[in-house]
């Protein structure tokens, strides 16, 4: 029925690899932020329930690590055996801050073994938390190396072509191209918003299923107040990097906005369904909203759509995964802050369970805010796999059998996945906090402040 | 020493510390499965667990490291081994997958299954052989190449004396190498029911493991002339991996010196893995691709270095205490110090 196509093949599977990969990775480059802050006050209010949910979430956390370093493992093979012609080129141009990448994930990897096992080895308790540091840099840095070469993609510079061989290579300029600094921040603090909401649906959904034990509550707050300083600043990076499009990949905003005609007053689309003759229906306008967005003030003229060749255009149905994106982190930033600010008026109530419930769903939405951002951001760039430069097609294998290795990897990532979700399931329902509470002998202020 | 023959030889030694610590980690899963198939699982248990809980992802970071190198230094093996290799490759990254979740699945999770385990110990064995695949078409004949198009010969690879004999001999080195580890790690932790067990399939296995290693040498011959004469050029780096082998073995045999054993077999890999890397040289793939052609471009390679030098001064600090505390630190190799997560 369908004729074999290496080219579709390969984008499939690394469409899986990546989506699969990502949910680890973003969890991995955040929750390690929230152990160190976890254990940080553990020490400073020298308050042994924060010490445990920094154990805890460190026990949890090396399990979704281990899908996250054999996944990324897969995708370095990957790319070279999908994409050997993008590979060879990148090798050229981008090398750098993929090998340093490795780097940081070797001396988060030496850390995060010795932190692991050395809870009650040293007297002092502030020599494990330094311990935690390294975990921190190496996975954040981590994700700034490997969101450079995501940039370069997206702005490729710091190289020339002459009859087509790649000279004059700078790898600082090809690592610090325009996208960098709003793609970076833009990645790393998404992380630990999303790691401070995964966190926080856990403890929303302990003290909805009636625990009310007051470790749930702190851990609640905690991650709460991490999680809306964090969507605070995405939404101050987002405004950042919508400025960023408009100059540098006029033609992704303008298909995320299906932004057909160029002019300047431009309405921002929201939701809504395109007919066959490119016209929007049902969809929410804000007036000036996309020219603010673009460039700061009203009169900021926005290219449309129809002034770019369409053969260079991205599929239009990343409107979709951009207002989903944004929808979502509006959500997480509203629902953080109420929470914050109910528990800070003391005669509200933050724990009604209308607001636990918003709280929990703000968990698996962030996730999938993750992945329609990178959907977003990836379909945006097509046809390019380099913008500009070389596309997909020219980039990918012409080998045979990419469509069964994208057989055999759906199943190896769903029974993955399963037995992810069904170990770290048993690993916590079997040592609920309560019980490890009272085995470890921890009564801390509970008594004072249950109530 | 030209930029190319630095950047080889940073790569070469990376894979040089993979195919070590990757061999201990393999041959471990085996040695772990084997011996719970004879109910002999509870002598060597601890020994095993406390060694790779710490370090099991450190092993698999060599790998990447290499990988990411190799496309950094010389971008043209990603285009003529990433299309050839996609079949084995993706067979390499799923083995990888498996092991690695499931290890920390069995570990962390706290559950042992003897489905795990089982995992664990087949993908050590195959791990091996499906990565010696790469060295083994890098001898040539392989893979053909029709208008710019690389492709693998199945037939040729299966039906290949050399090949088999290529992952034979990685089999038992993996443990030979891993055996001999865990003997001396053993004798640290004053094991003596571990150190007798693991001291006998350390002994098993060093037969097959120089057999092969002659056995190949002679098989690679009839593969590649050129690079076996080659390799006959460099006849003292294989006498010193000989000679070290005979020491180790012996060492083990009057069960004494079971540190210095090991950092012989050690030299024993080291000298025949570069030895036979030196006699590759220049070529990455006969006939096709060498060190030379497609080199990056000089201000990358320097780049490269320097972030090389900044890596390591970084790592090696940190390796060092990750070795202080779990395999040099007394008291936590006999199990005296908890172990708790």
């Amino acid at each position: 029925m369908f004729e074999y196509d290496p080219v579709l093949y390969s984008r499939i599977l690394t469409t899986l690899t990546l989506a699969f990969h990502v949910i680890f990775a973003t969890l991995g480059v955040g929750i390690p932020l929230m152990i160190a802050i976890a254990e940080w006050m553990g020490i400073k209010r020298n308050d042994p329930h924060y010490t445990l949910m920094a154990r805890r979430w460190a026990r949890g956390f090396i399990v979704t690590v281990a899908v996250g370093v054999v996944t990324g493992t897969a995708i370095v093979l990957q790319l070279s055996l999908l994409w050997p012609n993008f590979m060879r080129a990148a090798g050229h141009t981008i090398g750098l801050p993929m090998f340093m990448e490795t780097f940081a994930f070797f001396f988060e990897a030496i850390f995060l073994g010795i932190y692991l096992y050395t809870w009650d080895r040293f007297k002092s308790k502030m020599k494990h938390f330094l311990l935690v540091i390294p975990i921190v840099i190496g996975a954040t840095a981590s994700a700034f190396f490997i969101t450079t070469v995501n940039s370069f993609m997206n702005a490729p510079q710091g190289f020339e072509i002459v009859d087509g061989v790649l000279t004059n290579v700078s790898p600082l300029a090809a690592m610090f191209n325009p996208a960098t600094p709003t793609k970076i921040s833009h990645v790393i603090i998404t992380c630990y918003l999303t790691a401070a909401f995964i966190l926080g649906a856990i403890a929303a959904l302990n003290i909805l299923k009636g625990k009310n034990h007051v470790y749930h509550k702190k851990a609640l707050h905690l991650t709460m107040v991490t999680g809306a300083i964090f969507a605070i600043g995405t939404a101050v990076i987002g405004d950042l990097s919508g400025k960023y499009l408009h100059e540098y990949q006029p033609e992704k905003l303008a298909a995320a906005e299906w932004h057909f005609e160029t002019e300047s007053e431009a309405p921002l689309i929201l939701g809504g369904i395109l007919t066959e003759d490119n016209e929007v229906r049902f969809a929410l306008e804000i007036p000036y909203a996309l020219s603010i967005l673009a460039g700061g003030s009203t009169d900021t003229v926005v290219t449309g759509l129809n002034d770019f060749p369409a053969d260079e255009l991205p599929p239009l149905w990343i409107h979709y995964m951009f207002d989903l994106m944004v929808f979502i982190g509006m959500y997480l930033a509203l629902v953080s802050m109420i929470f914050v600010f109910f528990n800070w008026k003391k005669n509200w109530n933050a724990f009604s369970r209308p607001l636990l419930w918003a709280v929990f769903a703000g968990g698996p939405l962030s996730m999938l805010a993750i992945q329609s951002g990178w959907f977003f951001a990836e379909v945006g760039r097509q046809p390019w796999i380099l913008n500009g430069i070389m596309t997909v097609s020219e980039a990918a294998t012409t080998s045979q059998h990419v469509d069964i290795m994208l057989l055999v990897f759906i199943i190896l990532y769903t029974v993955l996945g399963i037995t992810c979700v069904v170990v770290l399931r048993r690993m916590f329902k079997n040592n609920s906090v309560e019980h490890e509470l009272e085995e470890r002998g921890i009564v801390h202020h509970s008594k004072q402040e249950a109530n | 020493m030209s930029y190319e023959v630095v950047g080889i030889t940073v790569l070469w030694t990376f894979l040089y510390g993979y195919l070590i610590v990757a061999s201990v980690d393999f041959g471990a899963g085996f040695f772990s499965y084997y011996t719970k198939q004879r109910k002999k699982n509870h002598i060597i248990h601890n020994i095993i667990q406390r060694y790779l809980s710490p370090v099991w992802e450190v092993t698999n970071v060599f790998l990447v490291f290499f990988i990411i190198g190799i496309i950094g230094f010389f971008p043209d093996t990603a285009y003529y081994y990433g299309t050839a290799l996609l079949v084995p490759g993706s067979v390499a990254i799923i083995l990888l997958a498996i092991r690695g979740s499931y290890y920390a699945f069995a570990t962390y999770g706290a559950k042992e299954s003897k489905w795990y385990s089982f995992l664990y110990g087949a993908t050590g064995l195959l791990i091996p052989a499906s990565l010696t695949t790469v060295l083994t078409i890098s001898e040539g004949g392989y893979v053909r190449i029709d208008n710019g198009n690389v492709q693998l010969l199945y037939g040729e690879l299966f039906g290949s004396l050399y090949s088999w004999g290529v992952v034979i001999l990685a089999v038992v080195s993996v443990l030979f190498i891993s055996a001999s580890f865990l003997t001396y790690y053993a004798s640290r932790a004053k094991d003596t029911n571990a150190l007798n067990l693991l001291r006998k399939y350390a002994l098993i296995w060093s037969f097959p493991a120089i057999t092969m290693g002659i056995v190949v040498f002679f098989l690679l011959n009839k593969r590649n002339p050129e690079h076996f004469q080659n390799m006959v050029e460099l006849w003292w780096m294989f006498g010193i991996s000989f000679l070290s082998f005979a020491i180790a073995t012996y060492f083990i045999w009057k069960k004494r010196n079971y540190g210095t054993a090991f950092i012989l077999v050690m030299i024993q890999y080291f000298t025949a893995f570069f030895g036979y890397g030196i006699s590759h040289f220049p070529y990455l793939l006969y006939p096709y691709l060498t060190i030379y052609d497609g080199f990056t471009n000089e201000t990358m390679a320097t780049a490269l270095i320097i972030a090389f030098i900044a890596g390591l001064l970084l790592l090696i600090p940190s390796l060092y205490l990750l070795m202080k505390l779990f395999l040099f630190d007394a008291d936590y190799v006999e199990g005296k110090k908890s172990k708790v997560l």
